[in-house]
């Protein structure tokens, strides 16, 4: 592993990942999807998952929030191997994904989505007083003001407001980690400056986010490193700060760019030595 | 705590929140805000009332509780002394009693955008198990079913509500099974059942009808003097299916998944389970009606169900809830069944062929379905 390499990630302080994927593969029937795939997320750190349709970012989300088991690799969380079965068990480590769409329920209020699976009763009936205070202390602890009450209905929330409280309901539950897909496509310039502030307000609490965007604007603003994934593989693991917008667009496209120091753990070798630095 | 105002406008409940959260963010008051607060203005705190005539057409359950009360009111005004004595309302209430505790059952299922046809199956097994399993206790020389009312046991009235609801179980499971698991549509599915069902139960009667007075005094008795048993029951199950529908987590479910499957399996709902537990209500609900139908009547009907499917649908559809899903309110169910009985009740009353009735509650149900198109348009117009 050369100096370089060492240098292009460094996590803040601890240097172990939160979330560690290493040698992850996926097939659907004769398609392999994931090809060794690692990734890591770090506490503190908004990492950008960036690569072109097909490259595989879906598939790998759902093999993290447990919708796909993985076929083989390593799981890690906090360092520790783990098997993730299913959306609750990944939840139950603290993992919340906020999807595209379907994150909410349209003929739904706010807290009744934000609590939707977990809700809190008092002996049968649900407890809606506290429910309503823990929403909103999310919401102003998240520093949202955009919505009017939090017993609107879901359905006559703008596109932003709506990606806004689909993350509130990630972070609600002391998530540790929320991973993001796309949640600035079909937003508005106001409203994706919105959702970019409440993303680093996350990562800056502590929290590891894992942001899924084609959008390199969005990604260089907010992202401390990126992930490039092409045709299933790991094109590269770099900060942000070491690359240009044209370098990463050739990964994305190409897999490969001049330049670019690969930071990925010494190949594709399983867990020989990772984060050393 | 600041900004919460406890304002639980009636049973949505909605609880306004937050001077915070209220404050307007520059970034967004451009577009979305002010929009969101002229359509949803119904469950909004102070600011922005909507004119009234727009809150009364944007919610259905407060139109037709409007009409239901002009109606009354009308027909009070047309038959003074007739209609709006409490023996008239005493009367209307043990008819529509059976069809409610069905309905609020219904109630459920269509919030799931399901809907349930095999009711009047279900009512009629729930009534021919009761009878069956009444014929099986012998008294004397005889069995149960031949017990005069005065000499009933609550041993017999709980055997026989013991198998109406057995019934009720068993339909449910299997509609909820076709339904949630097997992913048949719920129209086909518990068309299947309707027909099954009924067969069944023409089957084990012999397509003859069979009188019992064992089960009289449930229906006729008085627990609470002054109140007939089947009215008690009936509102027994509307409290019950309004805890279960606004205040606790199955009714949330039901909810979710009715708006969104999609949405609620992502967030790790079991819909298909939750699915069968629904349809298991429903079954139940229609079974438990059975029961109900065969004590206040003291016979078995076999083919004296056929529409009752329809009219459960009708009175959920009048009361609110959305064939879409989503949205449902068993008070509106409540209200639903009402303006069926009350416009047949008035019709005959005031002397008017009794089969307008039929063509009203035609026009009322469309212009409620108009209404709850009305609210779901404008309130997803972002």
């Amino acid at each position: 592993m050369t100096e370089t390499a060492t240098d292009a990630v460094r996590p803040p302080e601890a240097a172990a990942p939160l979330l560690e994927l290493r040698a992850v593969n996926k097939s659907f029937g004769a398609v392999h999807v994931l090809r060794d795939v690692h990734l890591a997320a770090y506490a503190g750190q908004v990492t950008a998952l960036v690569g072109d349709n097909g490259a595989g970012k879906s598939t790998l989300i759902k093999c993290i929030g447990g919708i796909h088991p993985i076929d083989s690799g390593e799981y890690l969380f906090d360092g520790k191997p783990v098997t993730v079965h299913g959306p609750r068990d990944a939840s139950h480590l603290g993992i919340e994904i906020v999807y595209q769409d379907l994150a909410l329920c349209d003929n739904l209020d706010i807290v009744q989505n934000m609590f939707l699976g977990r809700e809190r009763t008092n002996g049968i009936v649900l407890d809606e007083s506290s429910m309503e205070r823990m929403a909103a202390d999310t919401l102003a602890g998240l520093k949202v003001r955009t919505v009017k009450s939090i017993r609107q209905h879901v359905a006559s929330l703008s596109g932003g407001q709506r990606q806004t409280v689909a993350i509130a309901k990630a972070v609600l539950w002391n998530s540790r980690i929320v991973i993001l897909d796309e949640p600035t496509a079909a937003l508005g310039v106001a409203q994706t400056r919105q959702v970019l502030d409440l993303v680093r307000r996350l990562a800056d609490q502590g929290l590891a986010v894992v942001l899924i965007s084609h959008n390199l604007n969005d990604v260089f603003e907010v992202a401390d490193r990126i992930s490039a994934l092409y045709l299933g593989q790991v094109a590269a693991e770099v900060e942000t700060s070491a690359v240009t917008h044209g370098q990463v667009v050739e990964l994305i496209t190409t897999g490969r760019s001049d330049g670019v120091a690969d930071a990925r753990p010494t190949g594709t070798e399983v867990g020989t030595e990772v984060g050393t630095a | 705590m600041s900004g919460v105002q406890d304002d639980k406008t009636s049973e949505t409940g909605h609880l306004h929140a937050m001077a915070e959260v209220a404050a307007i963010d520059a970034t967004e008051a451009g577009d979305a805000v002010p929009e969101a607060a002229a359509t949803e203005g119904a469950g909004m705190s102070v600011d922005t009332a909507p004119s009234p005539w727009r809150r009364l057409v944007s919610s259905p359950v407060v139109m037709t509780f409007f009409f239901l009360a002009v109606t009354m009111v009308l027909f009070s005004i047309l038959a003074p002394g007739k209609f709006g004595t409490t023996s008239n309302f005493e009367q209307l209430a043990q008819n529509v009693a059976i069809l409610t505790v069905v309905s609020i059952g219904t109630t459920f299922v269509i919030a799931t955008a399901g809907i349930d046809l095999s009711i009047p199956s279900g009512i009629v097994l729930g009534e021919v198990f009761a009878l069956k399993a009444l014929g099986l206790v012998t008294v004397g020389s005889g069995t149960a079913v031949d017990v005069a009312s005065e000499d009933t046991t609550a041993w017999y009235v709980v055997v026989a509500l013991a198998a109406s609801l057995l019934s009720g179980l068993l339909l449910g499971l299997i509609n909820g099974f076709t339904v949630g698991y097997m992913r048949i549509p719920p129209m086909l599915a518990t068309l299947g059942t309707l027909g099954g069902g009924l067969g069944i139960a023409l089957l084990l009667q012999n397509g003859v009808n069979t009188a019992t007075y064992a089960l009289n005094s449930v229906a006729t008795g008085q627990v609470i003097p002054g109140l007939s048993n089947l009215v008690l029951i009936g509102l027994l199950v509307v409290g019950i299916g309004y805890v279960g529908m606004h205040r606790a987590v199955f009714g949330r479910h039901t909810l979710a998944i009715g708006s969104s499957e999609e949405s609620a399996r992502r967030v790790g709902l079991k819909v298909e389970r939750h699915l069968l537990k629904v349809y298991t209500v429903g079954g139940l609900a229609s079974g438990f009606g059975g029961f109900l139908s065969v004590a206040y009547f003291s016979t078995t009907s076999v083919a004296g169900h056929s529409t009752d499917n329809l009219q459960a649908i009708t009175a959920v559809a009048l009361g609110g809830t959305s064939l879409f899903g989503g949205v449902a309110s068993i008070i509106g169910t409540l209200i639903g069944v009402w303006i069926p009985a009350v416009l047949q009740n008035g019709f005959i009353i005031i002397g008017v062929q009794p089969y307008w009735q039929m063509v009203a509650v035609g026009v009322v149900l469309i212009l409620a379905i108009y209404s709850d198109q009305l609210r779901r348009r404008s309130r997803s117009r972002r």
